[in-house]
């Protein structure tokens, strides 16, 4: 079992030079705050053990956005649920480490990860209205939010919550805190939902699919304004999605997720020039550019995302790959981890970065 | 509607539609103000548009599923508003529809088999044999076997669901099919199996798509004509070409640049749009 994947960031460049896809002035601050190492997440159901993240090692560093692409199913979820101690029953993180800022999260009781969850790592989730309790109004729940982790009056915690409103966009917060949950647009709530996960300054800001359930127009609103917190306040960014629309635009580096692996790792920049790993690469292949694209001829992935409760001993994308479906390594022996020329680490036997040179 | 060959399938003029705000209110919500549009046989107009702007109340007037405020919804020459509700189920056999969750629309309880068989029995085939048939066919088109058919949904993926949802849209020959944002609850990988089987299904059998997404690039490559809605309104219509090429209006303009990754970061967008950004009004 390999733990050396980690994605370091920049990623490590014969050149020396700076990583391509990474600006600048988030490049400099290169201190790690979160730190992932082999981390594995098992669901025990009925019908076997589903193994959803199998050996997840990566640093998050300051200021650094990253994202986690994958399909449903592929455990990306899972591994957001398993960085904040939130993994629902019947699941459990059965091995490896998620340090945050040096502290162990693994093995923690609930009370300790009480501490951590909401103060150092601020979640926002995919449906902000299953997030927020309806029967309490947006001001009582976001005093509540900052009263568990500081040591501040009601009137005090009002106050920067009205702040904190005002800075993510919600005109007339003074009047609109008092509101309830479904008073909110769509677009509003996870507004809300930003603001309250950054609201005891976190280092570290997951997000979950923050804009799934939002019109094309509200989402680009809120990820300007994820975008926008995150440079201001500092906090480094885990986006979990499975749009690579927003991975280009908001994100430096990428994990590509694949039946509970990352089987490429690599800055976004570099994902979209030249993608390594054939999942990556068939991944891109789907996204519908209006210029070449043919109607009725879609490039489609063959076949569908493996059961994640059988564990096979080769490639889990093999069966659909152009290369993995015609060699007996790919079915037999399961790819660990390397790290290409180019810096980006890839699981895949014939993976090169050299277009046009796969075996 | 004198020359079948070059009259509209399906044509929607002035269209309005208001529901009631809460029991016995004399306030109403306007949804649909003034919607008219046609769409030829053997082709696909895309409605698009943001949740809310009345894409989906405008599919169910067609459906026949809500009543209309005024207006004209004519289908192959029948003003359906003007049917009786027996007259407009014989009606619904040719006017199928698709709806975005397979989870949703189909019965947890039904093999698949007998949930591609149902529309059968509803509709009056009461040959056994004669239905037995048509589902193996369709159930084959849409790439599912007869061996599987046996099984129930929770035992296929969300693409497979898909699938069986439009098997059993089709299995009664209708001429139009009303799609409700069919691929955006499947992942990008399936959503082209799927899209691409929309496709090849019109082609091999002259079929007439509604299509409703809110994805604007899926809308462009599957329609040969879009209208763009907004507040209830169309605000843009025309050839794919020409309303994505050539956009004239710009709440359509808004709608393209949002789109994560072809967007712009120099292009404001709350600038474009000023109405869209005063939201939860």
């Amino acid at each position: 079992m390999s733990h050396t994947n980690a994605l370091s960031f920049p990623p490590p460049s014969p050149s020396t030079g700076t990583a391509p896809g990474v600006s600048q002035d988030r490049s400099q601050d290169r201190g790690v705050v979160l730190q992932v190492k082999g981390l594995v997440t098992d669901f025990n159901t009925a019908s076997g053990t589903v193994h959803a993240v199998r050996d997840v090692s990566f640093d998050l560093h300051k200021r650094q956005r990253m994202a986690i692409v994958g399909e449903s199913g592929s455990g990306k979820s899972a591994l957001a649920m398993s960085l904040v101690g939130l993994v629902p029953q019947p699941g459990r993180v059965t091995g490896g480490s998620v340090k945050l800022n040096g502290t162990e999260m693994v093995g923690l009781d609930d009370a300790g990860i009480s501490r951590i969850r909401g103060k150092d790592i601020g979640l926002v989730f995919q449906d902000p209205m299953a997030a927020l309790d309806p029967l309490k109004t947006i001001g009582s729940q976001f005093v509540e939010t900052i009263r568990v982790h500081q040591d501040v009056s009601v009137k005090a915690a009002r106050k920067m919550a009205c702040d904190l409103l005002g800075e993510v966009g919600v005109t007339d917060a003074k009047r609109r805190i008092a509101d309830y949950p479904h008073q909110y647009s769509g677009g509003m709530r996870q507004r809300v939902l930003i603001a309250m996960a950054i609201a005891n300054d976190p280092s570290v800001v997951i997000a979950d699919e923050p804009t799934t359930a939002l019109d094309v127009t509200t989402q680009a609103q809120v990820l300007d304004l994820l975008a926008k917190i995150c440079d201001e306040r500092g906090n480094a960014l885990v986006m979990i999605t499975h749009n690579l629309g927003i991975v280009e635009e908001l994100c430096d580096s990428v994990n590509v997720m694949y039946a509970g692996r990352f089987v490429e790792s690599t800055s976004a920049r570099a994902l979209f020039e030249s993608p390594a790993h054939p999942y990556s690469k068939a991944l891109l292949n789907c996204v519908i550019d209006p210029a070449t694209t043919k109607r009725g001829a879609l490039p489609a992935i063959p076949g569908s995302p493996p059961d994640l409760s059988i564990d096979e001993p080769g490639c889990p994308f093999a069966a659909r790959c152009p290369i993995g479906r015609d060699e007996p390594r790919c079915a037999t022996e399961r790819p660990e981890s390397r790290a290409l020329a180019s810096g980006a680490v890839v699981r895949c036997h014939f993976a090169s970065d050299i277009p046009g040179d796969e075996a | 509607m004198s020359n079948p060959a070059t009259a509209p399938l399906l044509r929607v003029e002035n269209l309005n539609k208001s529901y009631g705000k809460g029991v016995g209110s004399r306030h109403r919500v306007q949804i649909l103000r003034d919607v008219s549009f046609e769409l030829r046989r053997g082709q696909t107009l895309g409605l698009v548009g943001e949740s809310g702007s009345g894409k989906s109340t405008t599919a169910a007037c067609v459906m026949g599923l809500t009543g209309v405020d005024s207006g004209l919804i004519e289908f192959d020459g029948v003003n359906l508003t003007a049917l009786s509700k027996p007259e407009m189920r014989r009606m619904r056999k040719r006017i199928q529809m698709v709806f975005q969750d397979p989870n949703g629309s189909l019965d947890p309880r039904f093999t698949v088999a007998d949930l591609v068989e149902e529309p059968l029995i509803i509709h009056g085939v009461t040959d056994a044999a004669e239905r037995a048939r048509r589902v193996a066919q369709v159930l084959d088109r849409v790439g599912i076997t007869v061996k599987q058919a046996q099984r129930f949904p929770f035992a296929f993926s969300g693409g497979q669901r898909q699938r069986i949802a439009i098997a059993r849209a089709l299995v009664l020959n209708p001429d139009l099919v009303v799609l409700d944002e069919p691929v955006s609850a499947l992942d990008v990988s399936i959503q082209a199996q799927v899209l691409n089987l929309l496709s090849d299904l019109q082609d091999e059998l002259g079929l007439t798509y509604l299509f409703i997404v809110h994805d604007l690039a899926v809308a462009r490559l599957m329609s040969h004509n879009i209208a763009v809605m907004n507040a209830g309104r169309i605000v843009e219509a025309g050839t794919s070409a020409d309303v994505f090429d050539n956009t004239s209006h710009p709440y359509t303009r808004a709608l393209l640049d949002a789109v994560p990754g072809a967007r712009r970061r120099a292009a404001s967008l709350a600038a474009a749009a000023p109405a869209l950004a005063t939201e939860g009004k």
